[in-house]
């Protein structure tokens, strides 16, 4: 449900005037608490999968710092740092976390590379590709056509990241799309930041 | 401190599940709030827009300093002591009377904390993050931000790992006020790209 860009029927922008940077004392709380566990080492490779696989009307009605909340529980079992019995002891009642990893772990997280393939005004489609795992290829730009506006720096690919023991690097990349290769309708370009292997030269 | 009233009262579900996995994580040694106390206060109170402001003030005073602001975001952004977690790839994007910038994360929350501090909860809100890409002039319209028709809006989705800030235009009304001044005048909505100053 955390893959938003072009979903239909949200409406206004809700703002909250001089809002705090926490509302509550849970709020502080469980920042404190995940930010201790990222520090650990406990959530690498797992943060922002748990917070995807919350379910999705869990995930789109509940505030913001309960997703970093549920996703440091769910990390925290799934790296066997503690138990759900110990989470639901200590609770006295059963623990919510996220719903389990589907993905298939990857054994071979392919070959990494450092020197960019594409360059600016290079036209690229974006691969349509919609994994059981993490990615960063929002929907709304699969299998659109974009143009290379910007190269940016080789980064750990998350989708290996996310479901292998070793890191696969790859240059990354700004790409423009125009609206009406996103929406079909005229309106302003969108630029999204991409990883290489999501990508694909366009022969025009 | 609304929230503490809870404390008196029943807890929340939430709240419990916090009580709950600090609990336990305190005592399996594997917590100690006192060594991440001083970063929540960091976060809460020290960083925030008033950082970016003093970014973009320097711009519009030194030109050198803009160039470099353009050329390597992150670099110039360190020349005044801001870096770190969710700030180490910085790219700048220059608004201009034909051109508007603006920020979003549609897979997150993703947002530049050093030079603005933790994102607000519009930011992070299922309206914001679907709409923007979609109809970005009716969004910033709504959120009391027209563009004329004239002006290309360009959205930026930091899927990735950069970071953006808006770099505004600076507002007439600013005159020969000095760098400081100039700072005091920079919102946080004007360096996300939903204001104009």
């Amino acid at each position: 449900m955390h893959d938003l860009g072009g979903v239909q029927g949200f409406g206004p922008v809700d703002i909250e005037v001089d809002e705090p940077v926490f509302h509550h004392d849970w709020e502080r709380r469980a920042f404190r608490v995940t930010i201790a566990a990222m520090m650990a080492g406990h959530l690498r490779g797992r943060f922002r999968h748990s917070i995807e696989r919350m379910e999705p009307t869990w995930y789109l009605a509940s505030p913001y710092y309960e997703h970093w909340l549920t996703a440091a529980a769910t990390g925290l079992v799934e790296g066997g740092v503690i138990s759900r019995a110990e989470l639901d002891g200590e609770l006295g009642a059963p623990y919510a976390i996220a719903q389990p990893v589907r993905a298939p772990r990857l054994t071979d997280p392919g070959e990494s590379s450092t020197r960019h393939r594409y360059a600016i005004g290079d036209v690229v489609r974006v691969r349509e590709w919609h994994p059981l795992g993490h990615t960063r290829a929002p929907r709304y730009v699969q299998g659109k056509r974009g143009t290379i506006v910007r190269l940016d720096g080789v980064f750990s690919l998350p989708d290996v990241e996310y479901h292998c023991d070793e890191l696969r690097n790859e240059p990354t990349y700004s790409v423009r799309f125009d609206a009406a290769d996103l929406w079909g309708e005229s309106g302003d370009p969108v630029h999204v930041d991409l990883w290489e292997s999501y990508l694909r030269k366009e022969s025009r | 401190m609304t929230g503490d009233h809870h404390h008196e009262l029943a807890r929340t579900p939430v709240e419990e599940r916090v009580d709950a996995l600090e609990s336990l994580l305190t005592r399996k040694g594997l917590f100690d709030a006192a060594t991440v106390d001083t970063i929540v206060e960091y976060y809460e109170h020290a960083v925030g827009p008033m950082n970016g402001a003093k970014v973009v003030a320097r711009a519009w005073i030194d030109a050198d300093y803009r160039a470099r602001l353009l050329a390597d975001g992150t670099a110039a952004i360190a020349e005044l002591g801001f870096g770190g977690p969710e700030g180490e790839h910085m790219v700048v994007v220059e608004n201009t009377p034909q051109v508007h910038n603006v920020v979003v994360c549609t897979l997150c929350s993703c947002y530049p904390w050093p030079v603005l501090g933790l994102p607000p909860t519009w930011y992070k809100s299922p309206p914001y993050r679907s709409r923007m890409v979609r109809e970005p002039r009716v969004v910033l319209a709504e959120m009391g931000c027209p563009i004329k028709s004239d002006v290309e809006i360009r959205v930026w989705d930091s899927s990735a790992e950069v970071r953006y800030l808006v770099l505004p235009v600076r507002p007439e009304r600013a005159g020969a006020l000095d760098e400081a001044a100039l700072a005091e005048l920079v919102t946080r909505d004007s360096m996300i790209g939903v204001a104009r100053l």
